[in-house]
Parts: structure tokens; sequence; C-alpha cells
């Protein structure tokens, strides 16, 4: 069970004067259950990459493979492939308009054919699984703080009963306790609800916290595809791309310049502070023998 | 996508058109198009089309990039030649159920596809060559003295270039919209009419309600900026003619002269 | 003199239901002091919600107190005959870029400013270069704005409101919409009309890397300042920053968190070097 990407490419306005190579000869897998980030400036082409994850936007050429089937074929159902793999925009304000956040979060799995009944069932379960409380259910989406919209917007999502879950930039806006929460949450529906989580972000400390694996990508290229510390320790290429790794990991690099020991794989900040206390210890301990 | 709708977008290319007084363009525009609506014949349709190959040259716009804004009115094109087609009578050449195409309906259909094509080129020229603010303030100033009876005619331009700014963005919010709304499994294309309206209210609530917002935020920004009104007001670039807008005048007066006299120069094979 | 200096401002949103009747009331500012002087960067934090953006509104009057006075570069708030020198003197950035630019042309919309303040023509264009070059978005002076980045479209709203030569530009969470190149580029341009050309800063925001520089720093919540100083200052009081839904800069934390641990790491660590220093020090 998985995606494949084999050989993808996207030509936006092709044969035009605005002809743009969005994406270059894209191949991934990704695996049931893995939680991915995906890392790149703006116009790398990460927003064009997730669309075609659920069959909005359509590769120039190339094929994707979901559960070991062409979604290009043309009895392929795109509906239900959009419910298999679900993708939650950047801006909540984007999807949220029915009256209610409870009725607002029934239209996926009505869309999907399912009766009132079960509609609502996966909508409780969907505002539940994305921490929104109960009070603001019955609520109008308009009234809500960007945090609680955020989760509603998940929930949109969640209650299609989706294998993968796409969240586009899902912090962006949310001051810093709503940032860890929304993460903390996201990170809590991988774990209890067993799907694959694919983050999109711009933030290399969100994602170094929380993702197993960071696929960076650059000029519509997959330039670095492996595990945080892999992918950090890579620092100045990803700083031609313009992005960063964590301050930790640079910070780790400099005391290793500077004479001291320290693990330079480090990447969260947890991380960085057991490596610093313990080479402190040893250090200790040394001088103690002398 | 819808993003490909080119009316009405400015292309800087820097052309003589471009430089000219938005004045002189938005009166070229009206003889333009009044023209369309007056040729007669052939050699009125030779200096019509004659007319549109000079603006499109001059303009350095690429024709290609023009024409793409035809594809917005295509529907309104076929239709308009079905109608043409089939209603116009005369002399029967093939004949259907109530329907006769007519030789006269096939000249009336390609007529009308053509004036209505060269009516959006000829327009999209003005809009293509012309800032929305130089336009806005060109209409502004030509339509000053409405303001004595009351029209207010700088709110009407100020809202007229505020709508042409916002257009390109939200048609790209509505193209967002529709992808996030259609990740849920919305369908807006297939069904009978009424369930295609309703489904419609996921996209038009979300966009509704940005559109408003924007407006409150960009009212904000303008009191900000000590935007009191069109009393007071300088210009960065106060509408002046120059020598080169007089030729032109003089050019557009020429044409649409040109054209009135045509309609009467009887050809030899036009009875 | 101080530019600005505000005294138990209080400020309430009134919400009424259809019959005008008073349903319920959000005290936004609940009795606000704050002080700035001419030429400083001040910077002011909190959480979404927290009354910032409030306060914002009140420097050139786009909102009017309802108690304690507010004084902004020498004249009274409360004073209708003020408000378009105040307005010109205090200049203000939002945090949306689209919902601020007006005109459809850059060079148009950076002279939208000036022409309602009625500058002759000759003098706008001056002025139009000038801010556009001051921001670094000269060369973009004839592109339509869709065509920008989010970071160049902050940039031109900033030269829209330096047209207008004010003393001070309030900036309302001007990076919340951009990413972390465009957030660079805006707040380089800002801290660099700053130091040049001497203009008073006030930057609101919720990203506690962008105020280590400020010379001040206020933090907000439930509509009052709760904390105030140096960046260092507030920095050290990791703790209550978190009991504010606020954090501090990675590095900060670390250094904190060492110092929590036994290491005898020094209180308000701000950069990385600092850090790397202290540690090798201490090694």
């Amino acid at each position: 069970m998985s995606i494949i990407l084999d050989k993808v490419n996207y030509v936006y306005s092709e044969k035009t004067a605005y002809e743009a190579q969005a994406l270059k000869d894209i191949n991934l897998q990704i695996k049931d259950g893995e939680f991915i980030g995906i890392i790149g400036h703006t116009g790398s082409g990460k927003s064009t990459l997730i669309q075609h994850l659920n069959g909005l936007l359509r590769a120039s050429s190339g094929g994707i493979y979901y559960n070991g089937r062409d979604i290009y074929e043309d009895d392929y159902d795109k509906k239900q492939l959009r419910s298999k793999v679900g993708l939650v925009f950047q801006y909540p304000e984007h999807q949220l308009f029915d009256a209610t956040i409870f009725s607002d979060v029934c239209f996926g799995p009505r869309n999907l054919g399912l009766s009132r009944k079960d509609a609502e069932l996966r909508a409780f379960s969907a505002l539940r699984s994305a921490g929104l409380p109960e009070k603001y259910w019955y609520r109008s989406p308009f009234e809500l703080s960007g945090g609680q919209k955020r989760r509603a917007a998940i929930a949109g999502v969640l209650a299609m009963r989706p294998e993968v879950l796409i969240l586009d930039e899902p912090t962006a806006g949310l001051d810093p306790k709503g940032r860890d929460e929304i993460l903390g949450q996201v990170a809590a529906m991988h774990h209890e609800l067993n799907i694959t989580v694919i983050l999109v972000s711009h933030s290399m400390e969100d994602v170094a916290n929380y993702v197993g694996r960071i696929i960076v990508l650059g000029q519509g290229s997959v330039l670095m595809d492996g595990t945080p510390r892999e992918v950090f320790s890579q620092y100045q290429e990803l700083e031609k791309v313009g992005l960063a790794a964590p301050q930790v990991t640079y910070l780790m690099h400099e005391l290793r310049e500077h004479g001291i020991p320290a693990d330079v794989e480090a990447t969260t900040l947890q991380e960085a502070k057991g490596c610093i206390l313990q080479l402190f210890a040893e250090r200790r301990k040394n001088r103690d023998r002398e | 996508m819808i993003r490909d709708i080119t009316i009405g977008q400015y292309y800087p290319s820097g052309s003589i058109l471009h430089r000219l007084d938005p004045r002189v363009k938005l009166m070229g525009t009206l003889a333009y198009v009044l023209s369309l609506f007056m040729f007669r014949g052939i050699v009125g349709f030779a200096a019509a089309t004659l007319g549109l190959i000079a603006l499109v040259k001059l303009s350095k716009v690429p024709f290609g990039y023009m024409v793409k804004g035809l594809k917005a009115i295509m529907v309104v094109l076929v239709i308009t030649a079905i109608f043409n087609l089939l209603l116009t009578p005369g002399e029967p050449l093939v004949s259907f159920w109530a329907f006769r195409v007519t030789q006269e309906g096939i000249k009336n259909a390609g007529f009308m596809v053509v004036r209505l094509s060269y009516l959006v080129l000829g327009s999209s020229v003005l809009t293509l060559t012309t800032t929305p603010n130089q336009l806005t303030d060109g209409m502004e100033k030509s339509l000053r003295p409405l303001n004595k009876i009351g029209v207010p005619v700088h709110e009407v331009s100020m809202i007229m270039s505020i709508a042409l700014r916002f257009i390109p963005i939200l048609i790209e919010e509505t193209d967002k919209i529709m992808k996030a709304q259609l990740a849920r499994g919305a369908d807006f294309e297939s069904g009978n009419l009424v369930k295609r309206i309703r489904a419609m209210i996921p996209l038009l609530v979300p966009l509704f309600i940005s559109a408003f917002r924007r407006a409150n935020d960009l009212a904000l920004a303008m009191e900000a900026r000590c935007y009191n009104g069109g009393e007071g007001r300088t210009k960065m670039k106060p509408l002046i003619y120059g020598k080169r807008d007089m030729v032109a005048y003089l050019v557009e007066a020429g044409y649409f002269a040109g054209i009135i006299l045509l309609r009467r120069v009887a050809l030899p094979w036009q009875g | 003199m101080k530019f600005i200096e505000a005294r138990k401002l209080l400020f309430e949103y009134i919400r009424r239901d259809e019959e005008g009747n008073v349903e319920g009331i959000l005290t936004a500012l609940d009795g606000v002091d704050l002080d700035v002087e001419p030429g400083e960067f001040v910077a002011i934090l909190g959480h979404n919600g927290s009354g910032k953006s409030t306060l914002a509104k009140h420097f050139n009057v786009l909102l009017k107190a309802g108690g304690g006075t507010l004084w902004v570069d020498g004249k009274d708030t409360q004073d209708g005959d003020c408000l378009w020198d105040i307005r010109k003197s205090a200049g203000m950035v939002f945090q949306n870029p689209d919902n601020q630019i007006i005109a459809g042309v850059v060079e148009e919309d950076v002279a939208f400013g000036p022409e309602n303040i009625g500058v002759p023509t000759d003098e706008i264009w001056k002025r139009v270069e000038q801010s556009l070059k001051a921001v670094g978005m000269l060369q973009y002076r004839g592109h339509s704005p869709n065509k920008l980045s989010g970071g160049q479209k902050q940039r031109v709203a900033i030269a829209g409101v330096m047209a207008m030569e004010p003393k001070c530009i309030v900036l309302d969470e001007p990076t919340a919409m951009l990413d972390p190149n465009g957030r660079k580029e805006v707040l380089d341009a800002v801290e660099a009309l700053n130091q040049k050309k001497g203009v008073t800063v006030i930057w609101i925001t919720h990203y506690m890397e962008e105020v280590v520089r400020a010379d001040k720093v206020y933090v907000m919540d439930q509509g009052k300042v709760v904390m105030q100083g140096k960046p260092r200052e507030i920095f050290s009081q990791v703790e209550k920053l978190k009991s504010y839904r606020l954090d501090v800069p990675q590095v900060t934390l670390l250094a904190y968190e060492l110092r929590q641990a036994g290491l005898a790491v020094p209180e308000g660590i701000l950069t990385r070097q600092e850090l790397v220093e202290a540690l090798c020090q201490l090694y």
C-alpha cells in the first residue's frame, strides 16, 4: 500500500508565453504510515506536487500509482482517490462555508454518498480527532479563532476517512502556542488513526520535531530525501536553495569548530540539549579523575 | 483554467499606444466599436480589419495572448452564430425540421462573429495598453462635466480601478476555493441545473466572505494613507495632451470618416 | 519629546444584536501605557487576540480610544482637527499584502499616499523614486503587483507609506503571511529605514526572532501590557512568555534549558554566537 510517483513532470500554461516547468522528473515512493515533511521555498513546486497526489492536477507526463493502480486510467474513480488522499489547503477560509462547523464537516462524507446519519457519525469522530472542543461544533465557522478554524478544516477532510492526510502549511498565521498545538494534534492523529501524514512547511524547526522523513524540493525537483538528520547535515546545500537547517544544527557545527566534540547531527532542541549536557558531564568526570 | 482569462489585464510592452493619453484611447475605442456596427460590405470590412491589424501591431502585444481573451466569449460567439444561421430569412440552402439555413444567414452569421471578435479584440487593446489607473483617470477627466449634475465621477472611477485590480486576485482565489472543495469530494460538473447551482454554494460563500474582508481591509488601508475623496488630490501622472495625442485624434477621426464614406460607396457588384 | 505617549488607553468592542441592544463587551485594550521615543525600533509582541492590532490602529487614529489619552507626534488623537496630520506622521503597513495595494502598477501605488495629501506632481515622482529605492524595489516600478512575491508586495506597501514622508511607520504583523525569505526581506528593509533614515518603527508580530534587535519590547496579553524592556530582559523570562502563548528563539530556549539543567550559562542569550561563546568559556 503506497503512493508511487514515476517520472512526474508538470508544465504550467503549456505552449504559451508563460510556460513554466513546475515539476521535473519526480520519482517518489510514499509508504503506508509514514510521517513526511515536504520542504521548499515559495515556488519550489511543493503545492503543485501535493495537488498531483490527489488528482487535482494532472501530470504532463509520468505516472502516479495509488496502492498499485494507475490513477490516470480512464475508469479510475477520482472522487474515491480524493477521499483516500485527503488534502487540507493552507487557508481554512477557503473551505469553510456552511452555517455550522458540524454541517460543514459533514460536507465531505455527504459528497461521498453517505447517508446523513453515517456522515454525522463520521463528523463526530473527525471533530474529536482534530481536537476541536465540542462547544464550538454548532457555531458558525466565521466566529472561530485562526487555530480553531484550522482544526475545523482538518476535521472536514478527516471525516472522509482518508488513508493519507496532506496538510499544506497548517501553521501559517498561527501564534507560537497555536502552532505547537496544531502540530501536536497532527502528530497525535498520525499515531492514533494510523494514517500516512504529509506535512508541507517552510519551517525547518517545525518539521524536525515531528517527521521521520524529509523531502526537499527546489525548482521543481527532489533535491534531498532522507531522515531529518541526513537532510540537515547537508545544511550548506540547503542554503543554496534558500533554506536553512534548524538553529541548533548550526550551533552544534560551530561548537565543533571551537573544539567541542558536539554531535553535529542533532536536529531538535532536545537532542542538542542532551548532547551538550553529556559532553559537559564527561568533561567534569575527566577533570575529577585528573 | 479560469486563470487564463486575459481581458482587462494590462500588458506592459512600452509601445506607442501605451504612451498615448487614455482619453485618446477611450475615444478611439468608442470610434472603433461604433465603426464595427456601421461598416457595410467587403470594403468596410477590409477597413475595419486593417484598423484592427494596425492596432495590434502598434500595441506590441503578442496576438496569441490577445486571442486568448476570445476564449472567454466563445459561448456567446457560438450562440450568436447559430441564431443568425438558423433564423435569417432568405433563399434556403439546406433545411431541416423548422429551420432553414439561408445564404443570407451564412453571411450574417459570419459578419456577426467577425464583429463580435473584432469588438473584443479592439477593446482589449485599450485595457492591454492602459493601466487601470490611467483608464479610470481618463474616464474621470472625460466625464467630469457630469459632476455638475450630481454624478460622483471620482468615486465611480475609483471603484472601477479597484475592481480591475482585484479581478485577477479574486479569480485566483476562486481557483483555490474550488480546489479545496474538490478535495472534499465536491462536484461542480455533473447533475442538472438545480444541482449545479446548489454545488456553487460552497464556492460562493467563501468567495464572498473573502471579498468582503478584502474590501474592509482595503478601506482601512486607504484611510490610513490619508484618502479623503477626490478633493485636493494631486496626480503623479496628470493627463496632459501632447502632440502625438493630437495626431492620434486626427487618425481616429480619419478612420471614422472613412468608414462612413465607405458606406456610401456602392461597389459595382453590390446592387 | 516622546513620539508616542499612551496613558491608560482603553478600547472596547461592543457587540449589539439586531435591535441595537448590547449583547457583549470585549475589552480589547485595558489601560495601556506605552512610550516611543523618536528614532526607536519598538516591538509589540502578543498572541493572536491579545489586543496588539487594536493598539496599532490607534496610532494613526483608525480607531479612537474609549478612554485614556494618546499623543502622537505632540498631537492629541482625540482632537479631530489633528486627524490628517497624525496619519501623515505615523504611516501604517498591514498584514495582508494584497489588501493594501490600491493601484495596478507599483509606482502608481506608491504615489497614492502623496496624491491624497496634495503633493505636487514633480515632487511625487521624486518621492516615489526615493522610497522605492529605499526598499530595494526600484527596478519593479513598472510591474503589476500581482506578479510580485509576498515580501516584494510588502516592500511596495512600505514604500507607499515612506512616500508620505512620515516620522514613524507602524507595521501590524507585516510578516504573518510571508515565507521565511519574505520575512527576512521585509525586516531588513525596515531595519535599514530605521537606521539610515532615522524613521521611528513600531513592529507588531508574534515571531520572536524578529524582535531580537529591537530597542524596546512590549508584550501584550488580554489588552494589557504585561512585560516591557530590552529584548534580553524579556527573553530571559521563558516561562512567563510561554504563559502568554509566546515562545523564544530556539537558541534562547536551549540556553535557558541548559541553565535549568545546571550549566552556568548566562541569562538572556539572544544569538547563536553568544551561546557558542558562553559554552566555550565553560568547557
